[in-house]
């Protein structure tokens, strides 16, 4: 990164509809993006690696990036890598839930106070990697 | 042919930055959860981006119906790149433009107001599910 650009990590999340980990993901992100690190995050919606154009393309070119998936599959880390750039970190939100001892999400939307939990510590963990990668950048 | 019942894919936007991504999903769950249980299915918009066989099965035996939250039109050009057809293209902000006194806010969770819109737009879409449904039993 050079020394007068603005230090920003992208975060990009699994799209996640068919799973309560999906919601999950999305509500850790936006909690990052708004609360936790607002000045250094930005995002864009997964599937317009497919939809949109050479700016979307070259999003993992453009900025450190942060993957978070909701399962295994990890959707958000393959088609990143795929169409746009290696990630420099890939999350996946099971694996954190269990580092950190909460139990799997339940609902897909209206969250409640378990989810908000969780959502709480994944929003924690991807702070804690973007503070990482803006370091060794 | 197969006795198997034919469903109805729904897929919306993944919608992580705007409002009206929100309200695609929330009619999305709508659908699938409390209108038409047993017709609509959805399943992750990201897996038809990794190529994911079984999505792209869902996709490409069941009629599709799309729910974009934005110009760009993720969900219906994620279907087109497999190959599939989409049998309905629809975007959030006209169910807004229909409903204006329900004003879709915020991106992590809707407002009141979003999601009786949602809800609202989750009835109509019920009898486009059972048409494409019917079409599919002939």
């Amino acid at each position: 990164m050079m020394a007068n650009e603005v230090p920003y990590v992208g975060i990009i999340s699994c799209s996640g509809e068919g799973l309560p980990e999906g919601t999950l993901s999305l509500v850790a992100c936006r909690q990052v993006l708004e609360d936790l690190r607002p000045g250094n995050s930005v995002t864009m919606c997964l599937p317009l690696f497919i939809a949109g154009g050479l700016e979307e393309r070259t999003f993992a070119a453009k900025y450190p990036t942060i993957t978070v998936d909701g399962c295994e599959k990890r959707c958000a880390a393959k088609a990143t890598e795929k169409l746009s750039g290696k990630p420099t970190r890939s999350l996946i939100i099971p694996e954190i839930l269990k580092k950190r001892g909460l139990p799997r999400p339940i609902k897909m939307r209206h969250l409640g106070k378990e989810e908000k939990t969780a959502a709480q510590a994944v929003a924690e963990e991807i702070a804690k990697a973007i503070d990482e990668v803006l370091e060794k950048a | 042919m197969d006795n198997k019942a034919k469903k109805v894919a729904v897929l919306a936007c993944s919608g992580i930055g705007k409002a009206f991504g929100a309200l695609a999903r929330e009619t999305t769950y709508e659908l699938v959860e409390r209108v038409r249980p047993n017709t609509a299915v959805t399943t992750c918009l990201a897996l038809l981006v990794i190529g994911d066989p079984e999505a792209k099965r869902l996709v490409t035996e069941n009629p599709v119906i799309t729910i974009d939250g934005c110009a760009k039109e993720c969900a219906k050009k994620s279907i087109e790149s497999q190959g599939a057809k989409v049998a309905k293209a629809y975007q959030a902000m006209n169910f807004f433009k229909k409903h204006k006194d329900l004003k879709p806010e915020g991106i992590s969770e809707l407002n009141e107001a979003g999601q009786k819109l949602a809800a609202i737009a989750a009835d109509e879409l019920g009898e486009v599910v059972d048409e494409l449904a019917a079409k599919e039993d002939r």
